[in-house]
C-alpha cells in the first residue's frame, strides 16, 4: 500500500529527469499510473464489502507516535477509487487538452504529486501523517492553480487558495495535537474506542473547532468559500480533478472520518447543519448570477459541498447514506460538466454561457455527456442523482429540529442546482449556433471519451444501484459508525412526501431554466454587493495588515546596528529591571561571596582602564587594542575562578576578534565624529543601566537556592557513560552533541554568508567598472 | 607587516602551533581543551602566517580554499552521530567506544570524530571569514 501511495511521488520525481520525453506523444502514457492504481484499489472491493478493514503500518517517527499507518475501509476505498478513477480520466483528457504545451510534463508532475498526496490523505490512519499529506495537497493545488504563471490573476488566486487552505492546515495540526494530547494517541482507529473520553474532555469544543476550520477551509464552506471560484483560473483538468471531484472533498472526508470519534454531539451536529445550510443556499443563489460556465460550476460545487456538510451534520443513518451516495453522484456529474466546459472552452475559446448555443451540431458526444450530467445533477430519474436527491430529502424530512426550515432550504438548493446543471450541461448545446462559432472544430476522442464515460456511469448506477450498493455505499455507511445491513437502494420508493418534494423540485427547476436566463446584467447587479462579501473583507484586512507591517518594519528594522542594540538593551533592562523590582528588591547573600584578593583588584583596575581608553581614544586601532585588553582581563578572571576551558576559548576568540577588527578598520578613513555628546551620554546611561541590571541579576542568582541536579548528573555520568573526564567537553560533544552539531552548522552558514556578501559585492563593482 | 623576525618565526611557529592545536583537540576529553579551542588555535596559526608572509603565500601553502573544511567537518560530525543509527540501530548520537585505549591518543570513540568535525568546521569558518574580509578590505 505504501508503494501505491509513493508511486505518484516517484513518478513526479521521475518526470523531473525525463520530462522532455513526456511532453510529446508519450504524454498519454502517464495515465497508466492512475489506471494501475485504480485496478489495485478495485481489487480490494470484495474484501472491504464483506466488512473487512485492512491495516498497514510502517514505522516513521515512533518516538513521537508518528507512523505511516494506513487503513483501508469503506470510506477510504470510496475516495481512493474516486481519486484514481477520475484521475485516470483526467490524465487522459489532459494529454489532449494541453497537447503541445511547453510545460506539459510539469503539469503531469504536479498532478501525480497531488494524486499521491490525496491518496495518502484518505488512507492515513495517523493524524500527523494525515496532516502531512493534507498540506501536500494544498501545495500541489497551489502549483496547479498558478500553472499559467505568466497571468497575474492566476498567481493571485493560487496565493489566496494557499493562504486559506494553509490556514486550515495549521488549524488541522492544532486539532491533531489537541486530540493527541486528550487521547494519548495519534491513531484515528485507537481514538474510536475513546469516544466518550474525548467528548467528555474540557478541550472537546476547542478540538472540534480546529477540525471544523480545517474542513471548512478545504471544502470551501462559508465564509471561507471564496478561494474556490478563484481557483477556477487553473486549467480545466485541474478544476475537474482537484476543485470538484477530490481535493475539496478532503474536508468532507475529514468530517466523515471524525464522525465516529467526535460526532453525535449537539455542538458538532448543530454547527455542521448551520454552516452547511448557509453554504448550500448562499452559493446556490450565487450561481444564478454568473455567466462564466466555470463560475456557475464553482458555485454549484460549493453548494454541493454545503449539502454534504449539512448531511453529515444531520448525523442519522439516512443522512450518512445520502452523503455516501451524493459524493458519488456529485463526483460523476460535476466532473463531467467540468470536462464538458473544458472542451467547449478549448474548441470555441469562450466560456460565456450567454454567447454559447447549438454546439450539439458540432460535438454530439459532448452534448450527450453534458445532457446526461445535467439530468443527474437535476436529480431526474433514472439517474443516480435522483437516488441521491431522494435520500437527501428522506434524511431532511426526518431532521430532529427545525424540520420545515431545513426542508425548505434543501429543496431551494436543489432547485437552483438543477438550474445550474441545466445551464452548464444543456444550454450550450441547444438552440441556434451563433455565427462566431460556426467554424468550431470537433474535439478529439481523448477529450470527449472521459466525459461520456463519467456521464454514462451516472445513469448506469441510477438504473442498477446494486452495482454500487454493497461494493461502495454500505462500507462507507458502516465506516461512519452506523449499521449498514438494512440498506437497499432503489429508484422507486412509492408515493410519499419525498416523491412529492422531488416532483416540485424538478418542475420548478425546469420552469426556472426556461424563464431565468443567465445574463451579464444580473452578474453586474450582484457585483454591487461585493463590498460586504467575505472575500472583500479579507482583502481589505490583508491590505491593512500589509500597511501595518511596512510601518512596523520601517520603525524597527531600520538597518542601523546601533539602533538594534539600543532596542535590545533597553528592552532587556526594562524587563529584567521590572521583574527584579517587583520581587521585593534585591537580596545579596554575603556568605556566598568570596574574599577579594589583590590580584583580582589589579585585573579589575586594568579592565576598567581598558574600558575608559576604548571609549575616549581618538583612534580606531587603539580602541580595538584596548578592547582586546578588556577581553584578556576577563580571561584572567575565568582562570582565577577555575574555568580553564572558557578562558582558553575566550583567549583565542579575543585574538581573532582583534585581528578581524584590524583587518576591517585598517582601510577605513580616520575617525569622524559620528555621535555628539547628547548621544554619548544617552549611550553611557544605557550601558551603565545594563551593567547594573546584569550585576544585580548575577548577585541575585547567587542568593537563590540552587538546584544542582543537572550539574550532578553530568559530573557523575561524564566518565561512566561518555568515557570523558572533562565535563565541559563531554557535554559539548556527547550529552548535548546535537546542539553542537546545529551550532557548527550555524557557524558554517555565517561563514558562507560573509563569503557570499563580500565576493558578490566585489563582482558587481567589477561589472560596473 | 613584513618583518624578517616574524617572517622567519612564523615558518617555524606554524607547524608547532598546528601540532599544539591537535594536542589541545585530543586532550579535550580529559583535560581543558577540545575541538572548538583547537580549531581556533589552528586558525590563529594560519592567520599569523598570513600576517608575516602575505595572504597569497598562506593560501599557496593550504593548496585548497579553507571553506572546503566546513562541509568536510560538518559531514564528519554528522556521520559520527549517524554511525550508531546505521551500525547498531541505536538512537542518533549514541556514543560508541573502542574497548581499549590506543597508544598516545587514548580512548577513541565516536565523540572524538565528532570533535574532529568541530575542529575542522571551526578552522574552515574562521579562515573563510578572515581571508574573505582581508581580501576585500
Amino acid at each position: 500500500m505504501l508503494a501505491a501511495i509513493l508511486l505518484g511521488f516517484l513518478f513526479a520525481l521521475f518526470l523531473v529527469f525525463t520530462g522532455k520525453f513526456f511532453r510529446g506523444k508519450l504524454a498519454i502514457l502517464s495515465a497508466l499510473i492512475p489506471a494501475g492504481l485504480f485496478a489495485y484499489f478495485s481489487s480490494f472491493i470484495p474484501q472491504i464489502s464483506s466488512g473487512e478493514i485492512i491495516h498497514k503500518t510502517y514505522q516513521w517517527v515512533p518516538a513521537f507516535g508518528v507512523d505511516l499507518s494506513f487503513k483501508l475501509d469503506g470510506l477510504s476505498l470510496l475516495f481512493s477509487l474516486m481519486i484514481t478513477g477520475i484521475g485516470f480520466l483526467v490524465f487522459a483528457y489532459t494529454a489532449s487538452y494541453l497537447k503541445g504545451h511547453k510545460y506539459l510534463d510539469r503539469f503531469y508532475g504536479y498532478l501525480s504529486l497531488f494524486m499521491a498526496a490525496m491518496l495518502g490523505l484518505v488512507l492515513s490512519d495517523n493524524l500527523i501523517s494525515l496532516f502531512v499529506f493534507w498540506e501536500l495537497t494544498s501545495i500541489s493545488s497551489f502549483f496547479l492553480i498558478g500553472f499559467n504563471n505568466t497571468n497575474p490573476a492566476s498567481r493571485k488566486s493560487a496565493l489566496t487558495a494557499l493562504g486559506i487552505t494553509g490556514f486550515g492546515g495549521f488549524s488541522l495540526l492544532a486539532g491533531a495535537l489537541l486530540l493527541g494530547s486528550i487521547s494519548g494517541t495519534y491513531s484515528i482507529s485507537e481514538m474510536l474506542s475513546m469516544k466518550e473520553a474525548i467528548a467528555g474532555s474540557e478541550y472537546y469544543i476547542l478540538a472540534v473547532v480546529f477540525i471544523f476550520v480545517a474542513a471548512f477551509t478545504k471544502s470551501a464552506q462559508f465564509p471561507f468559500h471564496f478561494w474556490l471560484p478563484g481557483a477556477m483560473k487553473a486549467p480545466t483538468p485541474v478544476s475537474t480533478y482537484l476543485h470538484s471531484a477530490t481535493m475539496v472533498k478532503a474536508g468532507i472526508y475529514l468530517l466523515m472520518r471524525f464522525t465516529p470519534v467526535l460526532g453525535d454531539q449537539e455542538f458538532w451536529n448543530t454547527t455542521l447543519i448551520i454552516v452547511g445550510g448557509i453554504t448550500m443556499v448562499y452559493s446556490a443563489i450565487h450561481a444564478l448570477f454568473r455567466t462564466d460556465l466555470k463560475g456557475i460550476l464553482a458555485y454549484s460545487t460549493i453548494s454541493a459541498l454545503g449539502i454534504l456538510v449539512f448531511l453529515i451534520g444531520l448525523g442519522t443513518k439516512a443522512a450518512f447514506l445520502a452523503a455516501a451516495i451524493f459524493i458519488i453522484v456529485h463526483a460523476l456529474y460535476k466532473a463531467t460538466l467540468f470536462l464538458v466546459t473544458g472542451i467547449i472552452d478549448h474548441q470555441t475559446g469562450s466560456r460565456d454561457v450567454t454567447k454559447l448555443g447549438g454546439l450539439r451540431k458540432i460535438m454530439m458526444p459532448v452534448a450527450i455527456a453534458g445532457i446526461l450530467a445535467a439530468i443527474s445533477s437535476g436529480g431526474i430519474p433514472p439517474s443516480v442523482g435522483f437516488l441521491g436527491k431522494e435520500l437527501t430529502y428522506e434524511a431532511s424530512t426526518h431532521a430532529k429540529n427545525f424540520t420545515i426550515i431545513i426542508v425548505i432550504a434543501i429543496v431551494l438548493t436543489k432547485i437552483l442546482l438543477l438550474w445550474a446543471g441545466f445551464v452548464a450541461g444543456i444550454k450550450p448545446f441547444v438552440g441556434k449556433l451563433p455565427e462566431a462559432h460556426k467554424d468550431t472544430k470537433a474535439p478529439g476522442f481523448l477529450m470527449w471519451a472521459p466525459a461520456v464515460i463519467l456521464a454514462v456511469l451516472g445513469i448506469l448506477f441510477g438504473i442498477f444501484p446494486m452495482l454500487i450498493e454493497s461494493a461502495l455505499v454500505k462500507p462507507v455507511v458502516s465506516a461512519l459508525g452506523a449499521d449498514a445491513a438494512e440498506i437497499h437502494l432503489a429508484l422507486w420508493h412509492g408515493f410519499n412526501t419525498v416523491l412529492l418534494l422531488s416532483g416540485i423540485t424538478i418542475a420548478v427547476g425546469i420552469l426556472l431554466y426556461f424563464f431565468l436566463k443567465p445574463s451579464a446584467k444580473l452578474e453586474k447587479g450582484v457585483g454591487k454587493l461585493e463590498f460586504i462579501s467575505p472575500e472583500n473583507i479579507l482583502k481589505k484586512g490583508t491590505h491593512y495588515f500589509g500597511v501595518f507591517s511596512a510601518f512596523w518594519t520601517n520603525v524597527f528594522q531600520n538597518g542601523y546596528l546601533r539602533n538594534y542594540i539600543t532596542t535590545i538593551v533597553l528592552f532587556l533592562v526594562a524587563l529584567v529591571g521590572y521583574i527584579m523590582a517587583g520581587n521585593s528588591g534585591v537580596i545579596i547573600d554575603h556568605n556566598q561571596l568570596s574574599e577579594v584578593t589583590t590580584y583580582e583588584v589589579a585585573v579589575v583596575v586594568i579592565l576598567i582602564a581598558g574600558v575608559f581608553y576604548t571609549v575616549f581614544t581618538k583612534s580606531r586601532l587603539a580602541a580595538v587594542a584596548a578592547m582586546g585588553v578588556v577581553g584578556l582581563a576577563i580571561c584572567l578572571i575565568f582562570v582565577f575562578y577555575s574555568a580553564p576551558d572558557l578562558a582558553m576559548t575566550q583567549f583565542s576568540i579575543d585574538t581573532l576578534t582583534v585581528i578581524l577588527f584590524v583587518l576591517v578598520l585598517y582601510r577605513l578613513p580616520k575617525y569622524l565624529t559620528l555621535s555628539d555628546y547628547k548621544m554619548r551620554i544617552r549611550d553611557g546611561i544605557l550601558s551603565l543601566a545594563l551593567g547594573t541590571v546584569v550585576c544585580l541579576l548575577a548577585l541575585q542568582v547567587l542568593a537563590e537556592p540552587t538546584n544542582s541536579d543537572v550539574g550532578d548528573f553530568y559530573a557523575k555520568n561524564a566518565y561512566i557513560l561518555a568515557h570523558g573526564k572533562n565535563v565541559v567537553n563531554v557535554i559539548l560533544v556527547d550529552f548535548r552533541g546535537t546542539d553542537t552539531l546545529m551550532e557548527i552548522a550555524v557557524l558554517t552558514i555565517a561563514a558562507i554568508g560573509v563569503f557570499g556578501l563580500l565576493k558578490l559585492r566585489l563582482k558587481s563593482t567589477d561589472r560596473s567598472q | 607587516m613584513k618583518t624578517l623576525i616574524l617572517k622567519t618565526a612564523s615558518n617555524y611557529l606554524l607547524p608547532v602551533l598546528l601540532v599544539f592545536s591537535v594536542f589541545i583537540l585530543l586532550r579535550g576529553h580529559y583535560l581543558p581543551g577540545g575541538g572548538f579551542v583547537g580549531g581556533l588555535i589552528a586558525a590563529i596559526a594560519f592567520v599569523l602566517h598570513a600576517f608575516a608572509n602575505g595572504l597569497d603565500n598562506t593560501k599557496g601553502l593550504l593548496r585548497f580554499h579553507p571553506g572546503f573544511l566546513m562541509p568536510i567537518g560538518l559531514g564528519l560530525a554528522f556521520l559520527s552521530g549517524l554511525a550508531p543509527v546505521l551500525g547498531l540501530d541505536d538512537p542518533f548520537m549514541t556514543g560508541l567506544w573502542f574497548p581499549d585505549p590506543f597508544p598516545v591518543i587514548g580512548n577513541v570513540g565516536s565523540a572524538l570524530f565528532f570533535d574532529i568535525g568541530v575542529y575542522l568546521v571551526v578552522v574552515g569558518v574562521t579562515l573563510t571569514i578572515i581571508f574573505t574580509i582581508s581580501e576585500s578590505a
